[in-house]
């Protein structure tokens, strides 16, 4: 079994509603995490990331302003100075189809929608420390794999092409990103 | 935190795509532990929710005030694109907070009420009453409690008012099938 060490992980939350944020907060707490810092918008949030490095971004979709999903495409800008790779937790009263394609394709690592439960919350934090998935950039994305699963047995046109692969250098971002705290 | 130097990561470039793949920069924090070690976070956390619990009403107290001011002032003043938002915002955090701060029929009825605000093709045409309604709703459910304590009551208001509002906006979006999919669609988000 295994067991995460909260107590080293860094987390961001951003919400502007204060009674969750104390949930958060709370819940956050419980599982042994110390370090939980804490946005009320989007634009506060950014300015965080930037600062404090989280490992970990938790946010609401709809804020006034700078919502969430904003949140989430400025955080995944590739060239950006900051880390672009960290995982991003939606935590959301929207639950339509159409929603969760929208914040999948905006980059958000984990869905997760309200009411919240510690188990639900607990389940999406193990998954982004236990099973990250690789990063796609195309013309149109840069995030996480949209495809968790294989399937063998699709049929239709093949959207991702080329075979051959080189190895290429990533340009330093994260060492960026920490080196400019 | 661990980190990654750049020489971690690789970069597999293909023709329409990258992939761009590093060594867990979070695993670190993963212990493997035997099965009698193991703690329970998630029972803990949940401890430490209900240890909150006394203080939920007065918190859905005041989501219910502030969404009857974003009312108000809409009724004062009409819609724009503040006040709208403003009154969205106040309706969607008692859709996500409602059940944990013990009133799922509030968060119902709310639910109902983003749906009318986000899919109806002109807000000053829906009757204020479809409006008022889903408010006042929420308002008994939340300040009445004790007095509606029929869990019946409040969860057949929530049923009738969703019903009301469902068959408006399939009426007003007939003609707009977009919108049409995304009322009929059900909720896929899984809970946890």
């Amino acid at each position: 079994m295994f067991r995460i060490d909260f107590n080293k992980l860094r987390f961001l939350v951003c919400d502007d509603n204060p009674h969750m944020r104390r949930i958060l907060r709370t819940l956050l707490h419980s599982f042994g995490a110390r370090e939980v810092y804490e946005a009320e918008d989007g634009a506060t949030a950014l300015e965080m990331y930037s600062h404090y490095v989280p490992d970990i971004v938790i946010t609401d979709w709809a804020m006034p302003i700078f919502d969430g999903l904003e949140l989430a495409q400025m955080i995944r800008q590739p060239e950006s100075k900051g880390n672009p790779y960290a995982p991003i937790i939606m935590l959301t009263g929207h639950s339509e189809k159409r929603r969760v394609t929208i914040a999948r394709d905006a980059g958000v690592t984990e869905f997760l929608a309200k009411p919240i439960s510690a188990k639900g919350l607990y389940q999406r934090i193990l998954n982004v420390v236990a099973n990250p998935r690789p990063f796609i950039k195309t013309k149109t994305y840069f995030g996480p794999d949209r495809r968790r699963n294989i399937n063998s047995a699709y049929m239709g046109p093949e959207r991702r092409v080329g075979e051959k692969h080189e190895v290429l250098q990533q340009p330093s971002l994260l060492d960026k990103a920490r080196s400019s705290i | 935190m661990a980190k990654n130097s750049a020489k971690d990561i690789e970069v597999k470039a293909f023709a329409t795509h990258h992939v761009i793949t590093q060594p867990n920069p979070l695993r670190k924090v993963l212990r493997r532990v035997e099965a009698k070690d193991m703690d329970d976070p998630v029972g803990r956390a949940e401890q430490a929710l209900a240890g909150l619990s006394g203080e939920f009403t007065d918190w859905m107290a005041s989501e219910v005030d502030r969404l009857s001011a974003a009312w108000a002032a809409i009724q004062q003043d009409g819609f724009d694109d503040d006040r709208r938002g403003e009154l969205f915002r106040a309706a969607h955090d008692i859709k996500g907070d409602a059940a944990t701060f013990g009133f799922p029929s509030a968060a119902v009825i709310a639910e109902s009420l983003c749906r009318v605000i986000e899919h109806a093709p002109d807000l000053a045409k829906v009757p204020a009453e479809l409006f008022s309604h889903h408010i006042n709703a929420i308002t008994a459910i939340v300040h009445e409690n004790t007095k509606l304590d029929s869990l019946t009551v409040s969860s057949e208001l929530s049923r009738r008012l969703r019903k009301v509002a469902d068959e408006y906006l399939a009426h007003v979006n007939r003609d707009r099938p977009e919108h049409l999919e995304a009322i009929l669609a059900p909720s896929i988000v899984p809970g946890e």
